[in-house]
């Protein structure tokens, strides 16, 4: 029990916390985005690989760190706009057209990694992104440890849930893209392009998601590892239903499921000798399947979700 | 006094159909029109074409005297045209304001006005007495209400020009009552107003003009005054249509009772004290408006539901401890109120659904003997007329009246011993409503006890030998059909029963 405590009164845990969270926020948002719109994108898992890939290779030819973030997102853009040309354009089925992009994108990715990177014994490394120095606030007891010793893309992501929940729920495009996802025949009917808006959130939602990757390349850790976004993407899908596609919700359900993850990484230190540690790495996966049974039962579902939209035809 | 709204001599072409040709209408200021046509006349493509999502081969659409673009709905909007669906373009789960803004507001804005849209919705619901809480949520709302919220967008968009697509398919009786009052009103406040319909009362009532389609074309424009509603049926279907008329014969003996028949569910009496006798070779009718009781009643039938209080007994036998297929093997045949999500599977070939009901029947071994199934369904097209249909057609590609002859086939060739008919004619047009009633009255003279549940007050007289009435969950005493008229029915509907004259 005391053990539990120190942990939870650690600086680090909470730290970790963020960091960890990161690239799930991104992931979410960028899910969301798609999903609010009407289409479903298991493309995530692959184009988070291949935006930590591409992020951290552009960086290692010599770009500097903004520029590989900016390598990602037009790389998720381009795999986006296939899943639109696909699922929008040619009504193909959104499991399909996602998971293809998925196995796609992660193989591309290491071939190509494995093509341009010089084969070594120890995988090569980039100098990552530092965490960010803010005037007074890194300088609190406790909190500025706990949380304001992150790098630029923490505060980003969180930044960009806060934007993306202004958009969608205070501007004029954000309705139009809800009533996509929830009618797009009702869009059509008042002058705009449902087709045009689903484009838009896919390829801008895939940028977010291959920006949540690059972050563990280019921040979290320092070099590409072709294995490492380890079902990262279908926890960020399960996120979107947890957060009932609303971004505040999502930036807190990625925080909570980062905060397992971290607790658990420190318990196994703590009792590793008693407990296997596998029975660790379970722990997040367990507690985000109770709190989604919890609350995504009460979720409302873009009635438009995975439906492909003809023109003129119900 | 130049029209408002003018279609030039429309014509559009689908393939080798012509679906338009060369129709000519205009609409005056405060002008409520009613564009007449069976199914399949060509209606709804000459109004998806003026308002824009479909560009016509030839022809012109002109409103206050200037050509429209075609194929092009922001012009129609900006030009003051709205459309009412008849499925509704709406969300269920975004908010009534939501759904009237959608599309109202520059996409690039920082922040939605969403104050002044308040106050405009508030301004025009005063205005038309079209009554909406903007912040309900859409799904919340019934049917009715929600189709005010589609004419509230028509009318925030400043439509002057208002299409309706066979707005009462969706309403019960009384919303569409109060629907019609509030067209006269908003035409009387200068909007001109074009309804699509293919109900010859509705037509009557609510039109200043009628103009007839048939096969794509305009056959005839009246003036309300001028015209009949035999006139109007025999322009509309191209021939003179009669409904069948029922001849008397004696009924036989008793097959369906019901003793105290009551449902309560979640602590509501759906049902209660329900009595009725069915006998072979009547048509036992149940009028009433929509929501009454009605579908629980057939649920029991049917036996998808067991009654918590009563008796229910065909033939002797206890329906209550049966389970569906039992009933069926009994000789119940059943055409349920909503034919496409519970008479027929769209996605499924005409064969599949001709036989899925008595599925034991057509299988051996295990097995689906296709050869069977196959000349059955065949059986049930030609027999019945099934337009447009093989065994191998996807039966979500048939017309509402042929999926209906479908179902009725399939029931009526293997000559039940109680047909279960809920909404029979419900949304068809004029010729398949004939075509319905005909093997009904068909199948009485051959002995099948009908139990008709309807709200049509018309159908109900036309082919019921008694009838009692449904409201809330209760039944009046029977009446004979030979006793009562439309008002004594209309009273009954409303509750007041006690004077009818029970027999």
């Amino acid at each position: 029990m005391t053990d539990i405590l120190a942990i939870l009164a650690s600086a680090g845990l909470w730290a970790a916390v963020l960091r960890i969270a990161t690239p799930l926020i991104l992931g979410t948002l960028g899910e969301l985005l798609c999903e609010r719109a009407g289409v479903l994108n298991l493309g995530i898992e692959g184009i988070m690989t291949f935006g930590a890939m591409i992020g951290w290779l552009a960086v290692f030819n010599g770009a500097d760190l903004w520029t590989g973030i900016l390598v990602a997102a037009l790389s998720g853009a381009a795999f986006g706009l296939v899943h639109a040309l696909l699922t929008v354009t040619l009504g193909v089925s959104q499991h399909v057209s996602g998971l293809g992009i998925t196995l796609f994108a992660s193989s591309f990715a290491y071939y190509l990694f494995r093509l341009l990177v010089p084969v070594a014994g120890t995988p090569p490394k980039i100098l990552p992104f530092q965490p960010l120095q803010i005037p007074v606030l890194s300088d609190l007891p406790f909190i500025g440890p706990a949380l304001f010793t992150q790098t630029a893309p923490t505060y980003l992501s969180i930044a960009l849930a806060l934007l993306l929940g202004w958009v969608l729920f205070r501007t004029p495009l954000g309705l139009a893209i809800r009533m996509t996802g929830e009618n797009p025949h009702a869009v059509e009917a008042q002058g705009i392009s449902p087709v045009l808006v689903r484009y838009g959130a896919v390829t801008a939602g895939s940028a977010l998601m291959a920006v949540g990757g690059a972050f563990l390349t280019l921040s979290a850790f320092d070099s590409f590892i072709p294995t490492m976004v380890q079902g990262r993407g279908w926890v960020c899908i399960a996120l979107v239903v947890f957060a009932s596609w609303r971004p505040g919700l999502a930036l807190l359900g990625a925080l909570l499921f980062a905060f397992f993850d971290a607790f658990q990484l420190r318990l196994q230190t703590a009792l590793g000798g008693q407990v296997p540690y596998q029975l660790f790495l379970m722990l997040p996966y367990l507690l985000s399947i109770a709190a989604l049974a919890v609350t995504a039962r009460r979720a409302r579902v873009p009635q438009a979700l995975m439906q492909p939209y003809r023109r003129g035809e119900r | 006094m130049s029209p408002v709204l003018e279609l030039d001599a429309i014509t559009k072409r689908f393939g080798d159909t012509l679906a338009n040709d060369a129709v000519t209408l205009d609409l005056g200021r405060g002008d409520i029109l009613a564009l007449l046509g069976e199914n399949g006349a060509g209606k709804t493509t000459l109004m998806n074409i003026l308002f824009g999502h479909y560009a016509p081969d030839a022809g012109e659409v002109r409103v206050m005297g200037r050509a429209l673009p075609p194929g092009r709905p922001m012009a129609a909007i900006r030009a003051g045209i709205g459309m009412v669906h008849q499925h509704f373009a709406l969300a269920p789960n975004l908010t009534v304001l939501e759904n009237v803004m959608t599309g109202t507001e520059r996409l690039w804005r920082p922040v939605s006005d969403t104050s002044a849209g308040r106050r405009k919705l508030a301004a025009l619901s005063d205005r038309f007495g079209l009554g909406a809480d903007p912040d309900a949520r859409l799904g919340d709302l019934s049917v009715g209400e929600q189709q005010r919220v589609e004419i509230l967008k028509a009318l925030y968009n400043d439509a002057r020009i208002l299409v309706l697509d066979e707005p009462t398919a969706v309403l019960t009786t009384p919303e569409a009552k109060r629907l019609f009052a509030t067209l006269k009103d908003m035409a009387a406040q200068g909007l001109s107003l074009i309804f699509i319909s293919h109900k010859l009362d509705e037509v009557m009532a609510a039109a200043d003009r009628i103009a007839v389609l048939r096969g794509g074309r305009k056959v005839a424009e009246r003036l309300r005054g001028q015209t009949t509603k035999a006139e109007l049926a025999e322009l509309m279907v191209g021939r003179a249509v009669a409904r069948p008329v029922r001849q008397m014969s004696p009924a036989g003996s008793p097959v369906l009772t019901a003793r105290g028949l009551g449902l309560r569910q979640g602590g509501v009496d759906r049902l209660k004290g329900v009595d009725f006798t069915l006998n072979a070779g009547e048509v036992l009718g149940i009028v009433g408006v929509a929501g009454n009781g009605q579908a629980p009643l057939a649920r029991l039938l049917s036996g998808t539901e067991r009654p918590t209080a009563g008796t229910l007994e065909a033939f002797g036998q206890s329906l209550g401890s049966l389970s569906v297929p039992d009933i069926v093997a009994l000789g119940m045949g059943r055409i349920p109120e909503d034919r496409n999500h519970e008479g027929v599977i769209g996605e499924m070939p005409v064969w599949e659904n001709a036989v899925l009901e008595r599925l034991p029947l057509f299988s051996r071994r295990g097995l689906v003997d296709r050869r069977r199934a196959m000349a059955f369904a065949r059986q049930v097209i030609e027999g019945f007329d099934v337009r447009g249909a093989t065994p191998r057609t996807r039966t979500g590609l048939l017309s509402g009246g042929n999926v209906q002859k479908l179902i009725l086939g399939r029931n009526l060739i293997r000559h039940p011993r109680i047909l279960l008919a809920a909404q029979p004619a419900r949304g068809l047009d004029e010729g398949a409503v004939a075509a319905v009633h005909r093997r009904l009255l068909e199948a009485r003279a051959q002995g099948t006890a009908i139990l008709l549940i309807s709200e049509d007050l018309d159908e109900v007289m036309d082919l019921s030998d008694r009838i009692h009435a449904i409201v809330g969950g209760r039944l009046s005493p029977a009446v004979a059909r030979d006793r009562v008229d439309r008002q004594r029915l209309g009273l009954m509907m409303a509750g007041e029963w006690e004077n009818a004259g029970a027999v």
